[in-house]
């Protein structure tokens, strides 16, 4: 065992066991673990002990963001930058930005949500230690991981793969770094 | 929640269910997957796709002339200056908007059965707008140009006019371009991830891989993904609302009779679902028995969606009501004279055509027979995208050949380039859409698997 650990993975059949298990090892104490499968699962991202995402907020600045500055952008270019008097309306005629200020406001929030997700998920991330065990692929289609990683204090490579076949895993691996 | 009970008889009247029975994670994911995968292509999709590159290559020709000779080659004249570049620019983007619909309004509402068509809806819009995208560029006349439509900073110090609706129009476009664009990719990574682990050659496995850009399914990545995409399904609501009523802003802002009513943004909105839903109809119906997907695009899905149809058909049907009865409340003679003229004038013909596939043939649709005969409702599908292509024409072309002045009066007849570029589009549309099928998934597989009942957590176990 030269090489380095990333942590201990546990495959499971059905969606319901991994979340069970994931209590059960939250109960035990084990803090730095993450689930892969293949759809989302509410009750999963609880049991692992995760709740709350700052995305809602980054999307509010952007909308924000672009709220202003769509607004700023017809002010500044109707009464500033090019002011053209037509028909002796007034050059801040607001009521006439509103549709760019409001698909400015959407276009923002949507970059926010979309860039600030990808930011967030650390992802574009070509390389991860998971993909390196051997039945990985089937994350994607039918089958649900459970990973405790090197990093948790609990963790101990003997008695956590103990830990995890006790909870009723098809198949649990080391994974390397 | 009439979906939980199991085992339904042909014979009742509650609806299909929106999955077959008996499907499992793996099936479904193999399923789908396999359209994508597939070492031999069918060829039934070379021909298909091949008589849609013809077309694509009938458009390239059309801009490549209408480029190098300039838009006097459409029939477009004055009093006519918009003509089949804006009937198509808007008959496209209404196309668009059951896309959006599907994707963001009902995942709203929580109807479960937009999942199966959610995906290829998506990519319906994508290219719908593309399409559309061709005409207002190109009727500019100069395309190389077409930069100076958004603020730019340049040299002459000019810049666009905010107060104008074609600069709205810009705006609503493109963002709704770019949103729906981000939404779709948004929804495909998860599956291209599925994609990327199944694919055996190494070349797929490589561009799925990038594609997919490390996805792994990690329980914290899905719960900010899942906040991500239910936030974007919140924004582009409002948003798809927003382009048609721009669109509709770019007649009704002007003083034309016949635009100028302030009944056009619900009634082009209501117009915009009804054609895109029936695009999606004709599109689903041929897919699903093509490629066996009746299990997943199921008889319940249709059903809903020639309601869907009915409601918005209605509502477009009241917008014609509307029109007329303006035109006579109002005692404005231009008003009274535009409604003659589009019921007994030159282009009557196009006018009672509309009437015929827009509101009298789909009426068919409130029998439950009807509504299941797949034949009948493809046949029905077809009838609405033209009624709505005529609608569009009605309200452009016979507006403005006799406005106020009768000596500035004149007719409007498309040339073949006018035809040229609007079959080409629909060649590029279907050519995309071919290239779609075959190399991504056209149903969305992780969504799939969540409405299975497998993927329910039982908690009673715990």
């Amino acid at each position: 065992m030269s090489k380095r650990l990333y942590g201990i993975m546990a495959e499971f059949e059905e969606p319901t066991r991994i979340v069970i298990a994931a209590r059960r090892a939250h109960e035990e104490g084990y803090r730095k673990m993450d689930a892969y499968t293949p759809f989302p699962i509410e009750e999963l991202t609880e049991a692992i002990g995760f709740h709350h995402t700052r995305l809602p907020l980054i999307v509010l600045i952007g909308g924000i963001v672009g709220c202003i500055g769509g607004f700023f952008l017809c002010y500044w270019v109707s009464t500033i930058a090019y002011p053209l008097n037509i028909g002796g309306r007034p050059l801040n005629s607001w009521p006439s930005f509103i549709p760019v200020t409001f698909e400015c406001t959407i276009l923002l929030a949507a970059l926010a949500a979309v860039f600030g997700m990808l930011a967030l998920n650390g992802l574009p991330e070509p390389y991860h230690p998971v993909f390196n065990v051997p039945n990985f692929e089937q994350a994607t289609r039918n089958r649900f991981f459970l990973c405790i990683e090197a990093t948790d204090p609990k963790f101990d490579v003997e008695g956590t793969k103990a830990f995890l076949r006790s909870l009723g895993a098809r198949e649990v691996t080391e994974v390397e770094s | 929640m009439q979906d939980e009970i199991p085992d339904r008889s042909e014979t009742t009247i509650s609806p299909p269910s929106v999955i077959g029975a008996g499907q499992t994670f793996a099936s479904v994911t193999d399923k789908i997957s396999s359209i994508a995968l597939a070492r031999r292509t069918p060829l039934a999709w070379f021909i298909g796709a091949g008589i849609s590159f013809l077309l694509a290559m009938m458009l390239f020709y059309t801009i490549g002339y209408l480029v190098l000779t300039g838009i006097g080659i459409w029939g477009n004249n004055i009093p006519v200056g918009w003509a089949f570049d804006i009937i198509n620019f808007v008959w496209w983007i209404g196309i668009g908007h059951a896309g959006t619909l599907i994707s963001a309004i009902l995942l709203l509402l929580r109807q479960q059965w937009r999942t199966s068509i959610n995906r290829f809806a998506e990519a319906m819009t994508l290219f719908a707008v593309a399409s559309a995208g061709l005409f207002p560029l190109l009727h500019t006349g100069r395309p190389w140009l077409a930069h100076w439509l958004f603020p730019v900073p340049n040299t002459m110090g000019v810049w666009p006019q905010f107060r104008s609706p074609l600069i709205w129009d810009v705006f609503a476009v493109s963002t709704y371009a770019t949103v729906s664009a981000l939404f779709w990719f948004i929804g495909l990574i998860p599956d291209l991830a599925t994609l990327r682990d199944r694919a055996r050659k190494r070349a797929a496995k490589v561009v799925y891989g990038i594609l997919a850009m490390g996805w792994r399914g990690s329980a914290r990545h899905w719960h900010r993904y899942e906040t991500a995409y239910l936030l974007l399904a919140g924004l582009a609501t409002p948003l798809v609302v927003s382009v048609h009523t721009v669109v509709s802003f770019d007649f009704a802002v002007g003083i034309i009779p016949g635009w100028h009513a302030t009944i056009f943004p619900p009634y082009f909105v209501a117009g915009a679902i009804y054609s895109g839903f029936a695009m999606v109809m004709t599109l689903a119906i041929p897919l699903r028995k093509f490629y066996g997907l009746e299990n997943f695009i199921t008889m319940r899905h249709l059903r809903n969606m020639a309601k869907i149809m009915l409601a918005t058909g209605l509502i477009v049907g009241y917008g014609y009501m509307m029109e007329t009865f303006t035109a006579w409340y109002s005692a404005n003679t231009y008003e009274e004279f535009m409604i003659r003229n589009r019921m007994t004038g030159p282009y009557a013909a196009a006018y009672w055509s509309l009437i015929l596939c827009n509101i009298l043939l789909p009426q068919i649709m409130w029998s439950r027979r009807a509504r299941g005969n797949v034949a009948l409702l493809f046949i029905i599908s077809i009838i609405v995208n033209i009624g709505m292509w005529l609608e569009r024409f009605v309200i452009i072309v016979t507006s403005l050949h006799r406005d106020f002045l009768p000596s500035s009066w004149a007719m409007y007849q498309p040339t073949v380039w006018d035809f040229s570029m609007f079959i080409g589009t629909i060649g590029l549309f279907l050519s995309l859409l071919f290239l779609f099928i075959r190399f991504l998934p056209m149903i969305s597989i992780f969504e799939i698997r969540t409405i299975l009942p497998q993927a329910e957590v039982k908690e009673a176990g715990d």
